[in-house]
């Protein structure tokens, strides 16, 4: 079945912020006692009012920037009126558009590939709720819930596009765009937990539209929209209508679920939050904000390619993982060899710390600094080391984090340049490996082999080109 | 010498700082007071004398050892219990906030206790402020001191009364349509509603945060001075409020231009009416000009505010969910599906009609229809009074366009009730300065005339307050008591 549409509004923290959107609380709120990071004002305490956090504002703007959305003149907040015991005032100050005002953003494009881009409808600044815990389960058999308002006004930016994907691959190379450019403007770290929600509405073949919430992470977004059109088309092939409903995304069966009937009655009640009066941006905020802004995922990929001659391809996988493509440019600023730094980090070093990469933070939490990068990188560079002994050497300092000059003369292992310890060795070779040297004087290609033997030989400290000088000289020689 | 107990607040700061008595004395006089007409005029929601008593040592230890006892050292004040004291019961006169005691004190109090007064209890009101009777607290009425049948205002009934009756030197209130100056006039004090924004509006139990401010109810105008230059200021936890110069006390006046507001006389009870033109030709024996003006719009102030007020408090009352803080509940009663509306069920009549009028007036569809256009007509009318006051200096009219009425004499007609704040739901639309001070009795009930400027100009209030006090003779305390 196909004219799938599917559009998403996305919630993401601003996990830079120190404070609260309204209130002096932390911004982060991840590993706390329940109910420490709170106050009066987060708590809704009755006489307490907003007090809106600027730096808010600049990121949003930022975000409305880079998502290519017009950013109003003044903006102002309103309350959305629902009851839910998440909700400490049980209204959020969020934004909304209407009556010639409007939210942070509006009427943006993203760029999905070459070939397509993605309607951004609108982009808000609003509080997040607290967080409520079932006790028995999940939130339709649970007796009792627990809740936590630590995360109560924590600040966030919804994201709403207009329904201009097809398929989940799209969604997903959204996403994972939006991520990298959320991050890229330093503000929102999305592999911290709970920092980036989802929903997703679904429509088929222009039928009614499905909304499906309380998918916690970008992770899960595919799976579900995927189990949503299997869904959809075999109600519609059973000639079931399909009905206009919310439904919940339940992350451990990999299903989704129709919501609690009453969430569906949609009347919030908007009207203009009383307690913050119209916020007018001036003429020279936005043009400030773009000045001053971080760059940006596709300009720092055109500096790569262009400054650092680095390959698409290279560029690429660095920028794909911001913290790693900060880790290669301040290894840039102890040793600059651009390229081969590069190459080392996107080859032995990545592939080390694969195996870890649920560690959001490993790059800080790692014994390896960028100085450890650049020194091993200079000894290559400088032929004091092998390529090969590099990559033990590595596998060295990860563990004990001393420096590479000192793990390699801890093993000895510097590159061997002495002649005549090499011709030794080239002898061994050639004693054991009899056959081989026939070949190689008739094949010149056979020659890689017997390099390939004197360097296990030497655990792989031996000078290639040096060993490859004696090795020809010995073959051309009568005797051998 | 005047009894202690009756004593104006500058009076007392003075005798303190001269030795003439102690707080703990003056404290004492004014507890003494409390416990000789409490139980008929009924004032108080919570009253803390120890804790009264105890700060009143402390100042007399401070004067003892020569340091500042501050600007307000010794005066007593009552509260209105709709605004946050820390550690002291704040119940909005509520049942949901039976058991309610903040963490905090609003910007106002902490103003007051780091200037030397002394915090005495928490003073009577309609049910969150939501009335103009104090008939709507969910305790008990208070009284008329000047008619013990009589109410006695409201929204902040129970601070008119304490004020009258020497039960505290001075007391706050909150003004969203004429909270203050209505019981003000009730009950024969000065009340001032400020400027939108002069006073920080943080602690203050929110009933219509546009429309409401803090103010002083006291029993001269001086005091009034006093006290509301210790609470005006910026303060950051409140973006809606504003810097302004301090207030002083002029002997000299300046010839103002003064505009009677003809629909305002014109629909008031005969005597309010004598009794306001009669204050009106002291103004001109002091040097000012009077003219007769009218009010285009004053037909749409009242529906206006009351869709207004209504949609602001359905939204700022829904977060009495009893989840939090609020009064006590078994367990058993904390289920799902019934839990919010088996909660509010503790609201009384009054609040329940208002969150009901707000939530239909925001709900979409009518939201345009009700909400949006009564904006429009708060608009209209702040931008006919602006207007005005291009060309006049000041507005006046009577404060009610009633006399104090009897207990249940409009409780039951919620339209009848809503039709006496007519006169002060103004200054609250417009966001502008009024005071009402008293200027006669008829029958024995008050009578009080209401004077309004522009936005931050309370020095012309003031200055022609002063000088109409120092020219009305008339009595100050009730006999009653």
């Amino acid at each position: 079945m196909s004219l799938v549409m599917i559009g998403l509004e996305i919630h993401a923290q601003i996990t830079e912020l120190k404070s609260k959107l309204f209130c002096s609380c932390r911004g982060n709120y991840r590993d706390l006692i329940p109910n420490t990071n709170i106050c009066e004002t987060c708590c809704g305490l009755p006489g307490t009012l907003p007090i809106i956090n600027k730096k808010a504002i600049e990121y949003s703007t930022m975000t409305s920037i880079a998502l290519g959305c017009k950013v109003p003149d003044k903006i102002m907040f309103y309350r959305k009126n629902y009851f839910y015991p998440d909700l400490p005032k049980n209204f959020q100050i969020t934004q909304y558009n209407v009556y010639g005002f409007s939210s942070i953003g509006v009427d943006g494009s993203f760029e999905l590939d070459d070939s397509k881009k993605i309607r951004i409808s609108r982009i808000q600044l609003e509080e997040d709720p607290g967080r409520i815990t079932y006790v028995e389960g999940g939130m339709n058999v649970s007796n009792s819930a627990l809740i936590d308002y630590n995360r109560a006004g924590v600040a966030l930016i919804e994201i709403v596009t207009e329904p201009d994907f097809t398929n989940p691959k799209e969604v997903r190379l959204f996403l994972n765009k939006l991520s990298l450019t959320l991050e890229h403007l330093g503000i929102c770290d999305t592999l911290m937990e709970g920092s980036v929600r989802c929903d997703v509405n679904v429509s088929m073949k222009g039928g009614n539209k499905v909304e499906i919430k309380n998918i916690n992470s970008f992770k899960e977004v595919e799976k579900a929209i995927n189990y949503e059109i299997t869904r959809q088309t075999s109600l519609y092939n059973r000639n079931i209508k399909i009905e206009s409903e919310t439904r919940h995304w339940d992350d451990r069966k990999k299903i989704t679920f129709k919501a609690r009937s009453k969430e569906e009655e949609h009347d919030y009640r908007y009207f203009p939050e009383p307690d913050i009066p119209v916020i007018v941006l001036g003429d020279n905020f936005v043009s400030n904000l773009k000045d001053h802004m971080p760059e940006l995922p596709n300009q720092r990929f055109d500096r790569f390619v262009l400054k650092y001659n680095l390959s698409e391809h290279t560029s690429n996988i660095l920028i794909n993982d911001k913290k790693l493509a900060d880790f290669f440019e301040s290894t840039l600023k102890v040793y600059f060899s651009p390229v081969e730094i590069a190459n080392f980090l996107i080859t032995d070093f990545k592939s080390m710390i694969e195996d870890d990469s649920d560690n959001t933070d490993y790059l800080r939490n790692m014994k390896v600094k960028p100085e450890h990068i650049a020194e091993l990188v200079k000894m290559i560079e400088g032929n004091k080391i092998s390529r090969i002994t590099a990559k033990d050497i590595l596998v060295k300092i990860f563990e004990s984090g001393i420096l590479p000059s000192e793990a390699v003369n801890n093993t000895n292992s510097f590159k061997i340049a002495d002649e005549k310890t090499l011709m030794d060795a080239v002898e061994s070779v050639f004693e054991t490996e009899k056959s081989a040297v026939e070949d190689a004087k008739r094949n010149h290609e056979a020659i890689n082999f017997l390099l390939g033997k004197v360097m296990k030989f030497t655990n792989g400290r031996a000078d290639p080109k040096i060993a490859m000088r004696l090795i020809n000289n010995k073959l051309n020689k009568p005797d051998a | 010498m005047p009894k202690l107990q009756d004593l104006q607040a500058h009076e007392v700061v003075q005798g303190i700082k001269e030795g003439l008595f102690t707080a703990e004395e003056y404290v004492s006089s004014v507890i003494n007071r409390i416990e000789d007409v409490e139980s008929k005029v009924r004032s108080f929601i919570t009253l803390d004398s120890e804790r009264a008593l105890t700060s009143a040592k402390l100042i007399d230890r401070k004067f003892k050892e020569k340091e500042d006892i501050g600007q307000l050292g010794g005066v007593t004040v009552g509260i209105k219990d709709n605004i946050s004291s820390k550690d002291i019961r704040t119940t909005c006169a509520s049942k949901i906030l039976e058991d309610y005691f903040p963490s905090y004190d609003a910007t106002v109090i902490r103003h007051l206790k780091d200037n030397g007064a002394i915090i005495l209890g928490k003073l009577n009101l309609d049910e969150f402020g939501m009335g103009s009777t104090t008939e709507y607290s969910r305790y008990h009425p208070t009284h008329n001191p000047w008619n013990l049948d009589y109410v006695p205002g409201g929204s902040s009934g129970g601070c008119g009364a304490a004020v009258a009756t020497g039960e505290c030197t001075v007391s706050l209130g909150s003004d969203t349509g004429g909270s203050i100056r209505c019981p003000a006039s009730f009950c024969s004090v000065v009340g001032l509603k400020p400027t939108y924004g002069r006073i920080s509006r943080y602690g203050l139990i929110s009933y219509a945060n546009s429309l409401e401010q803090i103010g002083p109810i006291c029993r001269s105008v001086k005091d009034i001075v006093m006290i509301l230059n210790i609470i005006s200021g910026k303060d950051i936890r409140d973006n809606t409020s504003m810097s302004s110069s301090p207030i002083t006390i002029n002997n000299k006046l300046d010839k103002f231009d003064i505009a009677i507001i003809k629909e305002l006389i014109d629909g008031s009870d005969l005597e309010v009416r004598k009794t306001v033109y009669s204050a009106s030709e002291k103004f001109k024996e002091i040097g000012c000009i009077c003219n007769e003006i009218s009010i285009k719009n004053l037909h749409y102030a009242l529906p206006s505010y009351y869709t207004l007020a209504s949609a602001e408090a359905s939204s700022n009352l829904a977060r009495y969910d009893n989840i939090r803080y609020g009064f006590d509940l078994p367990i058993a009663e904390y289920k799902w599906d019934t839990y919010f509306s088996n909660v509010r069920k503790n609201f009384g009549e009054e609040v329940k009609r208002r969150i009901l009028i707000g939530s239909y007036v925001l709900s979409s569809g009518y939201y345009s229809k009700y909400y949006l256009k009564a904006r429009r007509l708060r608009s209209l009318l702040k931008l006919e009074l602006l207007k005005l006051f291009k060309k006049y200096d000041l507005l006046i009219g009577p404060t009610m366009p009633i006399l104090p009425f009897k207990f249940g004499e409009k409780i039951d007609d919620p339209i009848k009730m809503y039709l006496v704040d007519i006169n002060t739901v103004l200054a609250n639309l417009a966001g502008i300065p009024a005071i009402t001070l008293p200027i006669g009795f008829s029958n024995g009930l008050p009578i009080g005339l209401q004077i309004m400027a522009a936005p931050f100009e309370e020095q012309k209030l003031i200055d022609v307050s002063n000088a109409l006090e120092n020219t009305i003779n008339i009595q100050r305390r009730p006999s009653l008591i």
